[in-house]
């Protein structure tokens, strides 16, 4: 007892030992330092003579640095806009506003349908019948290994080598051809403000009903349904509100009017051809992710669900995928900041994302390095998003240890 | 016990089966007299193992079924039946492909025949071409060596610098009778397989060290330094990178100084592949144990000796498969250089494509081009798959 008690070891008081620096190269903090000074001033000195040729260079060209070039007058036309943009009013600062908003829209679509794809792939290539798997596999090993801008290409061609206008594909009221795909859209009306409304209030209805399913089941063990209410409040509410309010229902169709369409919503054959290469692209990687990230799961897990009574489809969803979440989510992280960068290669084909406006702005206005500082910026934005965002989702969905 | 003879009362058992093994016989021997066992071997057990297991199964096979029926024939039609392999040359010595625009359900692989010396060497004087093909041969043989484990040493490096000279030589020319070809000409293949290995092989060696860096605890600046090169880096698109190339590279250098388009994209790309590396290097460092440290500190080792004796060469062997996985990602980023237009593989597709004469089959073109990247990627997946596999067997003895 009194042994331990003055074992130096483990008193936590113990004096640490004085550490003064000698300015001798045998001491290691000392040459941590020469080495440290030594390596940061190599970089400084690098970085200054970059900067000091670029100044001059840009003096030669009688180039002005500053972002005043935002406010001016963009005059670039913009094929397609989710928000007000006129290319003979609007300024450089809109233009660079409608990339940001058409990269984000690529992006975030791309990320959702790609994650359906490849997790239906990554399970297909586990399914015990023999065609699906092999299908899956052929998928995955032939998509993966040819590049993605060769991919968008391709499909850029096929969309282009669709019929003209006059003689569209149609579906009904949905054409298909040179000018992309065009379909009916509905006329906006209040009315679908306030279904919308009344479908969050009846989401916020659904979840707060199965906090409360959870909690009965936790206490009688028996659990309430959950989907009758969540069917009631999600479609019920929405079409009550729709239908108090005269129920107004009025459809823009596309039609033919001389060589191109009028009315209706479009999808451009080039965010359709950047939307198809970017799924289909990185669906094989996250169908691998997702498969390895099942196969991590112990085969234990499976017979032990299966010993409950859980049918194939339920062990899979209420056991093994949550399990192997914790597996998929890093890498799946990192697949998603690929999509969004891989985004960029929209320039290749013309669809007007952030690179593409700000190629054209730089090479407009000559402000190469500002052009080059808003794409770098933006992309680092983005890619810090996602990264914050999966890195919440992964703690919340981490294994809580003791 | 009594459950026991109950069941033997119903399905009636042998005498000498229940008397040997009284709890578990009656199941067995009784079940296969009542009812044959399903066939679970031959044709049709296989069949009905992992095609038609249940009605859903059996649904979703059909249905699957069909369509790949379907467009198999359907290409097989495209792609052999009904295509042409060669077209007339018309009057004005031009090579006509009218038949192939009369015929639109079949491939014209005409165009291959015609243009696969321009996708692969690009504009690099026809009567020449065998010099690229020779680098092409070179790098492939360069591959095969490196991915060969009896060769894993210090020679191996010589090897390379070697090779490498030698590609440079026979591209350029300039002696031996050979006629000096300048960068500009250099096209296809070469050009992706260029970017592709040089930048692998200076980006490596950067990317060892800014792992380190990244890794030093008692360097905080150095480190500091590693993550925002590394952070960055990874943070924007090659393509905004391949654009600093092509537009800020050059205001960065001296007045005067003006570096070849193909030199500042292969920056461009060293500087990419090495932050990526890093990362994976970092992972074999950190998987490393802690005691393979401690014990070079206890002997005495300096860091460089500690690192390139020790660390380095268990590490980087634990990372050799996901290297070659980030290599495959580098080799298809290549044609990303078609952005800022420097003729690489893809770009030199692009442009057969828009030869007027063979104006609308750019399906075949593009079909090439995936093949030859393909097989490239496919290989090297391969074998890198391979190489994980024997790893793990070693690990696991």
């Amino acid at each position: 007892m009194s042994a331990t008690a003055t074992d130096p070891r483990s008193s936590g008081t113990r004096a640490k030992p004085k550490r003064t620096i000698r300015l001798s190269w045998s001491d290691p903090v000392f040459r941590n330092i020469v080495w440290q000074i030594l390596i940061v001033g190599f970089v400084a000195a690098l970085v200054y003579y970059l900067v000091s040729n670029t100044n001059r260079n840009l003096a030669d060209r009688h180039i002005a640095t500053g972002f005043a070039f935002l406010s001016r007058n963009a005059g670039i036309g913009i094929g397609e806009s989710l928000i007000p943009y006129d290319s003979a009013t609007s300024t450089f600062a809109q233009a660079l506003l409608v990339g940001l908003v058409n990269t984000i829209r690529v992006s975030v679509i791309g990320i959702v349908l790609a994650t359906v794809l490849g997790t239906a792939i990554g399970i297909g290539r586990l399914s015990k019948n023999w065609l699906i798997s092999r299908l899956a596999q052929l998928y995955v090993e032939v998509l993966r290994d040819i590049p993605v801008l060769l991919q968008l290409l391709f499909w850029y061609a096929l969309l282009q080598s669709l019929p003209g206008a006059r003689q569209a594909l149609h579906f009904g009221n949905v054409f298909l051809s040179q000018r992309g795909l065009k379909f009916p859209l509905l006329v906006w009306n209040a009315a679908y403000g306030w279904a919308f409304a009344a479908f969050l209030v009846g989401l916020l209805g659904t979840i707060a009903w199965n906090r409360s399913a959870k909690r009965r089941q936790e206490e009688y063990g028996i659990k309430p349904r959950v989907w009758p209410v969540a069917l009631a409040l999600l479609i019920g509410l929405p079409v009550i509100a729709w239908a108090a309010l005269g129920a107004p229902l009025v459809v823009d169709a596309p039609a033919l009017r001389g060589f191109n369409f009028l009315g209706g919503g479009t999808m451009t054959p080039e965010f359709t051809a950047l939307l198809l290469g970017l799924v289909i692209y990185s669906a094989s990687y996250i169908a691998e992710i997702v498969r390895s990230g099942i196969q991590a799961i112990p085969q234990g897990q499976w017979e032990a669900a299966g010993a409950l009574g859980l049918r194939p489809g339920s062990v899979l969803r209420l056991v093994v995928l949550p399990q192997s979440l914790r597996v998929i989510i890093p890498p799946m992280t990192s697949q998603y900041l690929n999509l969004a960068k891989n985004s960029s290669l929209a320039i290749a084909i013309g669809y007007p994302d952030i690179v593409a406006i700000a190629n054209t702005t730089l090479n407009q206005t000559g402000q190469a390095i500002e052009g080059i500082g808003i794409i770098m910026a933006v992309y680092l934005s983005i890619s810090v998003s996602i990264s914050l965002f999966m890195n919440w989702y992964n703690a919340r969905i981490a294994l809580v240890e003791r | 016990m009594n459950q026991n003879t109950t069941i033997a009362k119903v399905h009636p058992v042998p005498a000498t089966a229940g008397a040997t093994a009284p709890g578990s016989a009656p199941f067995n021997q009784s079940g296969s007299r009542a009812h044959p066992p399903i066939a679970s071997t031959g044709v049709i057990g296989w069949l009905r193992g992992n095609l038609f297991r249940g009605w859903f199964s059996s649904a979703v096979t059909l249905a699957l079924g069909y369509f790949v029926v379907k467009w198999v024939v359907g290409l097989v039609y495209w792609a052999l039946i009904r295509a042409h392999w060669t077209v007339p040359i018309s009057a004005n010595g031009q090579p006509d492909p009218s038949v192939c625009r009369a015929a639109t359900d079949g491939a014209c692989w005409a165009i291959i025949g015609e243009k696969y010396r321009f996708v692969l060497f690009g504009l690099y004087p026809y009567a020449e071409q065998w010099r690229p093909a020779i680098c092409v041969a070179l790098f492939i043989a360069l591959y095969c060596i490196s991915a060969s484990r009896r060769f894993w040493r210090k020679e191996l490096l010589v090897v390379w610098i070697a090779t490498l000279a030698l590609i440079g030589a026979l591209m350029w020319g300039g002696f031996a009778g050979m006629t000096f070809v300048s960068q500009d000409a250099w096209g296809g293949l070469p050009i992706t397989l260029m970017l592709a290995t040089f930048g692998l092989a200076f980006a490596f060696p950067l990317s060892v060290l800014v792992a380190l860096g990244r890794r030093s605890t008692n360097l905080p600046a150095v480190k500091l330094l590693c993550v925002l090169y590394v952070e960055l880096i990874r943070g924007v698109p090659l393509v905004s990178l391949l654009f600093m190339a092509s537009v800020m590279f050059p205001l960065f250098m001296p007045v005067g100084l003006n570096p070849d388009k193909l030199l500042r994209a292969q920056v461009a790309f060293i500087l990419f592949a090495g932050a990526y590396l890093a990362e994976v290097v970092r992972g074999g460092l950190q998987t490393l144990p802690k005691g393979q440290f401690e014990a070079a500190d206890a002997l005495g080792l300096s860091y460089w000796r500690k690192t390139s004796l020790i660390v380095l060469p268990q590490a980087l062997r634990l990372v050799i498969p996901p290297l070659v996985n980030t290599f495959i990602g580098f080799f298809k980023d290549t044609s990303l250089v078609l952005i800022i237009g420097i003729f690489d593989l893809l770009t030199a597709g692009k442009a057969a494509m828009a030869d007027p004469i063979w104006n609308g089959f750019s399906t075949e073109i593009y079909l090439m081009l995936a093949a030859v990247y393909f097989m490239f990627c496919f290989a090297m997946s391969r074998y890198s798959s391979g190489l994980e596999r024997e790893f793990n067997r070693n690990r696991n003895r």
